[in-house]
């Protein structure tokens, strides 16, 4: 076989595939947003952000982002500095710290559905040390605080595992001869992670961000599960107006609008931690 | 911990130091495991003992629950269809990705850079929002309700993870290798069979029960494609309001155990895997 297509027909198959279930679906679910028996229009759209709901959905949303993904980086960060020069039972720690990785999102809302439901483990515990007399019903409307900390919670424990392989991955990647020279130069660890890990784990804080932003604003399996209709956010709505309502067009705009604030903040994050041309570990 | 912590003569800050350092260590394993033992109770526990109060905090070591999740109606079937289409997902996304990371590996070609944006760019966005306008394509092709069709979409998840970790497993296995093996008489196809496929397999098997496991976590696309052939996940999300507390923890339970052996398999390359996508 001719070398010169030989690459060319090694990768057909995923192009072809590509263009099949991701670039062509783009064009599809743009057609169903904008498209209403009348013709083109923006009527989806208006429809969808006019809902009592859109805007609840949105914060709830936007505040779980805002609250679990910077937690997360610290957490992430923390853990990938103190395997760093973990020498016993390094793989031990770091297989089950890397656990909640392979845990799906609604197995993970189940989890913490145990802890925080009436009769869970949360109660228990609090009852056990007389703190209440009888099991309270923590996930209800009356505590929208509490559902709000119960999700993130679980956000926090099941996804900080996907930054910390990230994170762990590049400081590998980073020359130890650095951090002798800053020892012998006196810095403090303190000094050493601000002054060189953080600045050179900027691409592998970008891939992280990025990952995980987009992963926080597809939440929905962990939300369904501990707070079900009481914390709407936009991937819900998204399946509401798909199932409840069988109005694919308005699913279609809002999942139209998720996919644009995706981009918008990964852009922005790209942006922010970009590494100058040319300047490579 | 902080008790051990205080024992201890504080003159030396290093000494102190370690100790928070351990019980830092400590802490952040019990918050990883701590969670899962509970769902494991309450998975070994009998219905009553799930809905009851207080809960006990050690297993009494009852099938009820698990029995329960099993005689569910169509709950073998939901688990019979998520096996299926994870390993459908398995199959597919390394025979169409793996190809493609060997090229990537071995070659120079034009448009190379562009196809290697194509396949980061696809982990850039929220993916199972596409199962929404695919359910429409589906109904016209036929492949609405069915495991392959969820499988095609599962892979399309899958696929960009099967292309950078078969790439950076390609990579570190030396064309040099293969050349010897040229020089001594095989065809490129040989080459590859005889010389490279060998030393890569453990690798190529760790990236397809990644490819497994992501399969068999998806629950909106598996929700949104699927009314009969409902997946595990898609079965238990839709039943969340309806199902009793010991259901939805035998059920969450089950999920949980492959990914538990899954991630112990392939935890070695959990790693490489993802400093390759750092690139």
């Amino acid at each position: 076989m001719e070398t010169r297509y030989l690459p060319y027909i090694l990768i057909l198959p995923v192009t072809l595939f590509l263009c099949l279930f991701f670039l062509y679906p783009f064009v599809l679910v743009a057609q169903q947003a904008f498209w209403t028996d009348s013709g083109w229009s923006m009527q989806n759209f208006r429809d969808v952000t006019g809902h009592w709901k859109f805007p609840i959905s949105l914060k709830n949303t936007l505040y779980l982002a805002a609250i679990v993904v910077p937690v997360q980086l610290v957490l992430a960060l923390l853990m990938a500095t103190m395997v760093r020069n973990m020498k016993k039972g390094r793989d031990l720690v770091l297989y089950v710290w890397t656990i909640p990785l392979g845990i799906s999102d609604l197995a993970a809302g189940i989890i913490w559905l145990a802890i925080f439901e009436q009769s869970g483990f949360l109660n228990s515990m609090l009852s056990g040390l007389g703190v209440v007399d009888k099991p309270i019903n923590l996930l209800t409307y009356q505590n929208p605080g509490i559902v709000f900390i119960a999700i993130a919670l679980a956000e926090i424990w099941r996804a900080t595992a996907i930054m910390l392989v990230i994170l762990v991955a590049g400081i590998g990647l980073i020359p130890k001869e650095y951090y002798e020279a800053a020892e012998v130069f006196g810095a403090s660890p303190w000094k050493r992670f601000t002054r060189i890990t953080l600045p050179l784990l900027r691409p592998s804080l970008s891939t992280a961000l990025v990952i995980r932003v987009i992963l926080a604003f597809e939440v929905f399996a962990v939300v369904q599960a501990i707070g079900g209709t009481l914390f709407p956010v936009l991937m819900s709505e998204t399946f509401n107006y798909q199932f409840e309502l069988l109005n694919s067009g308005a699913a279609a705009a809002v999942a139209l609008i998720i996919l644009a604030i995706s981009i918008a903040f990964t852009v922005l994050i790209l942006r922010l931690l970009r590494v100058p041309k040319g300047a490579t570990i | 911990m902080t008790t051990v912590a205080t024992d201890t003569p504080m003159t030396d800050p290093r000494k102190a130091g370690r100790y928070v350092y351990a019980a830092g260590v400590f802490l952040l394993c019990a918050w990883v495991i701590v969670p899962l033992y509970f769902l494991l109770i309450n998975t070994l526990s009998s219905p009553e003992a799930v809905n009851a109060f207080p809960k006990s905090f050690v297993p009494e070591f009852d099938l009820g629950s698990l029995t329960f999740f099993a005689g569910f109606a169509g709950m073998l079937t939901a688990l019979k269809n998520s096996i299926l289409v994870a390993v459908l997902t398995m199959i597919l996304s390394i025979a169409v990705g793996a190809p493609a990371g060997y090229a990537l590996s071995r070659f120079d070609f034009r448009g190379k850079e562009v196809f290697r944006m194509l396949i980061l760019l696809t982990r850039a966005f929220p993916l199972p929002l596409l199962a929404l306008p695919l359910a429409v394509m589906f109904i016209r092709t036929g492949l609405d309700d069915t495991i392959f069709g969820l499988a095609l979409v599962h892979t399309t998840l899958a696929m960009p993870f099967a292309v950078l970790i078969t790439f950076s497993l390609f990579s570190g296995i030396p064309l040099e290798l293969e050349e010897a093996a040229w020089t001594l008489g095989c065809t490129r196809l040989t080459a590859f069979t005889k010389v490279v496929l060998p030393l890569i397999l453990p690798g190529i098997t760790a990236s397809a029960i990644f490819a497994f496991v992501i399969s068999w976590n998806e629950v909106f696309a598996a929700a949104v494609l699927t009314i009969e052939n409902r997946t595990l996940t898609a079965f238990l999300l839709t039943n969340l309001d309806t199902s009793p507390l010991h259901l939805k923890f035998a059920g969450g339970f089950i999920l949980v155990v492959p990914a538990l052996i899954f991630i112990f398999a392939v935890r070695k390359y959990l790693f490489a895997m993802w400093g390759i996508a750092n690139r």
